[in-house]
């Protein structure tokens, strides 16, 4: 029997893809046709999507994007059997946009079905947990330290320093705690892969418990994502019943707990303390740090708090060693990253690739260019508080040092672009307004600091003393940076500071007026 | 369906009772509550608080902290639009605009008919398909006024037929 892949990620969804694969159910049964429909994650090419798969001696045949209009012609072409269609891309594999990229933290995603265990171990899944439980916690951890992995959430800490911080507290309650509260604009790879292969995540997370000797774990999910909500709880549940999770992990006599937290619509519950205080029931307000979380943090217990990209790619570093994994990147970026292409450009998705790709291959020989067709004029990385990068640094590389060293930061691998009608007066204006809707109100610089920065700008862009004002707002974005307690505060100018200096004509050319 | 302060009172002690043994059950509790009725009735902030050991204070400062709960209810249909840089890079400050006129409604703001509410969101994860948003928990991409003024009839005509 065929099998048809439709994807259900949420991404896929908002295209219409639950409506197709209605269409196509009813025309296979009208036809007479067997079929077994997949209803699996996103491969990641969203200018594609739906886009559908079919199972063939060939290996899996791309159709997209389809639409409900498309689906009586699909099966006139006799796609069931590889046929000819104006939709028909080829075999997926072989298709540039993927058979240029390295699929590692992603290698499942858009390939199997995210609720099936038994899918997830025949393509790999559990190895790294199996090999895991054979091995001594500590060597666990030196395996991650080795592979060169730092926090994929935005803020780049080396994963298994924080995990030997962790196992090294005295024994007696401990947490593993996932960051899944993906607010960055222009980012995606959390939802993508908890709708596509969970089951990397939960793996992930009981690796961490087993090495550090944790016996719960919570993922902080945020309430924006009720389809990866879904998926994440089906997959938890469905380890449950095969004993990947509970009271005895794979018959090893090892428990692990797992359950998942939702938010509710902060921002600044992704900076770690703030997700820890929500965790426990309480306005997300930052905690001051030290004591760290690894030693002080969820309950008051040492926890591991860490991104989902971060955890999932644990099991896939396990199962192949750390020299693996650190075979790929440059410098002391190390391994893949899963970069996301948003904003104005025409083909916008996931694309995993070793660090060091140039802004220029991306935004161009992946995204080809902007979608409107005119020129893109800046990109913002790393999410509302990553800086704006001009169209003359496109040839900066994809590291964390190469963009730290040009003022800018790679955050969560978001990249957004904007073409040359945008006015980076009015996106200097909404990092404020921004940082004012989403700061806890602990910290001064940050709650008062994001409201007058917003009337600054709002002077400048009116023309009122746009020197004096420019002056002010570069004073206080420097009080913000230094004087904030974390990093929404701390972070927050660094958009408004990178459209001041790289186009300063779009706020100074208001002082004519 | 209208529901008398005291059933109201019993399923929220139902539900309190449901996250009893749970460590900081708060969210969770709101969350639950809000599933239940639409919003946190302004009365189940006591309840709540003598329940889990809270000042009211608290309960209140939790509910007002987080822009997900809602003190009172919202309309029919619930329209959350991204307003953040992603689908700014492809009109979704137009697309701002024309929902807000064709509601007759500011953000956070419900018609007075109570068919709609207009909700602000900062991302919801779909930032590939740009302008994105989301009606009734349902994802909708590459949103124009256009397509945004169909899906708004499609879930008047629903909501007309179910009376």
């Amino acid at each position: 029997m065929t099998t048809i892949y439709v994807p259900g990620d949420s991404g896929a969804l908002s295209l219409g893809a639950d409506a197709v694969c209605r269409a196509l159910s009813r025309e296979a049964a009208e036809r007479r046709l067997e079929v077994k429909v997949v209803r699996n994650g996103s491969r990641g090419a969203y200018w594609l999507e739906p886009m559908l798969e079919v199972s063939s001696e060939r290996g899996r045949l791309a159709y997209g994007p389809v639409s409900v209009a498309d689906v009586p012609g699909l099966f006139d072409a006799r796609w069931l059997e590889g046929g000819a269609h104006r939709l028909l891309l080829g075999p997926t594999d072989e298709l540039p946009w993927f058979a240029n990229q390295q699929r590692l933290t992603f290698e499942r995603v858009g390939v199997i079905d995210p609720r099936s265990v038994a899918d997830y171990v025949a393509h790999g899944g559990y190895q790294g947990l199996r090999r895991a439980l054979s091995m001594d916690p500590a060597a666990v951890v030196d395996r991650i330290v080795r592979s060169g992995l730092r926090g994929r959430g935005g803020a780049a800490f080396p994963t298994g320093i924080k995990w030997k911080t962790v196992l090294e507290q005295p024994p007696g309650q401990k947490y593993v705690t996932c960051n899944a509260d993906e607010g960055d604009s222009g980012t995606f790879s959390d939802r993508m892969l908890i709708e596509g292969d969970p089951l990397s995540l939960i793996e992930g997370m009981t690796i961490a418990a087993i090495a550090v000797g944790a016996t719960h774990g919570y993922i902080y999910l945020r309430a924006e994502y009720p389809h990866a909500w879904r998926t994440l709880t089906q997959a938890i549940a469905a380890a449950y019943t095969a004993d990947y999770l509970g009271g005895d992990v794979m018959g090893s006599g090892r428990r692990f707990e797992l359950e998942i937290r939702v938010g509710a619509g902060a921002y600044i519950c992704g900076e770690e303390t703030s997700m820890l205080e929500s965790l426990e029931g309480r306005r997300g307000e930052v905690r001051v740090r030290p004591p760290l979380p690894a030693v002080k943090g969820l309950f008051g217990r040492p926890t591991i708090v860490n991104n989902v990209i971060t955890l999932a790619t644990v099991p896939l570093i396990v199962r192949e060693g750390a020299e693996f994994y650190a075979g790929f990147g440059m410098g002391r970026s190390r391994g893949t990253l899963p970069l996301q292409l948003a904003g104005n450009i025409k083909r916008g998705g996931l694309i995993e690739r070793a660090f060091g790709l140039s802004l220029r291959e991306i935004l161009y020989d992946y995204g080809g260019g902007s979608g409107s067709g005119r020129p893109i004029r800046a990109v913002q990385i790393g999410g509302p508080l990553g800086a704006y990068v001009p169209a003359a640094q496109f040839d900066t590389p994809v590291d964390y040092e190469a963009l730290a060293a040009i003022g800018a930061m790679l955050g969560h691998g978001g990249i957004v672009a904007f073409d040359d009608t945008v006015d980076m007066a009015r996106m200097a204006r909404y990092a404020m307004e921004f940082c004012a809707i989403e700061s806890c109100g602990k910290c001064t610089p940050c709650r008062i600091g994001s409201t007058r920065g917003v009337e600054i700008i709002d002077h400048i862009i009116a023309g009122h003393d746009p020197q004096g004002n420019l002056e002010r707002l570069e004073a206080l974005c420097e009080l913000m940076v230094q004087g904030s307690l974390c990093g929404l505060g701390g972070m927050a100018p660094f958009p408004v500071q990178s459209a001041m200096k790289h186009f300063r004509e779009d706020f100074s050319a208001r002082a004519q007026h | 369906m209208h529901t008398s302060a005291v059933d109201r009172n019993h399923d929220i002690r139902r539900i309190l009772a449901q996250f009893k043994d749970r460590p900081g059950p708060l969210l969770e509790v709101l969350h639950t509550v809000q599933a239940a009725f639409g919003f946190i009735p302004p009365q189940s902030i006591s309840l709540i608080a003598e329940h889990l050991n809270l000042s009211r204070a608290e309960v209140h400062g939790v509910v007002t902290f987080y822009h997900h709960f809602r003190c009172a209810p919202p309309g029919q249909h619930v329209l959350q639009l991204c307003r953040a840089e992603s689908c700014q890079a492809v009109g979704a400050e137009a697309l701002a605009a024309h929902a807000r006129a064709r509601l007759g409604v500011d953000f956070h703001e419900s018609t007075p008919d109570g068919r709609f509410s207009l909700e602000p969101v900062y991302c919801l994860g779909n930032c590939a398909c740009s302008p994105a948003v989301m009606l009734d928990g349902r994802p909708y991409g590459r949103v124009t006024p256009e397509r945004l003024d169909a899906l708004l009839r499609e879930a008047d005509r629903a909501a007309g037929g179910n009376g």
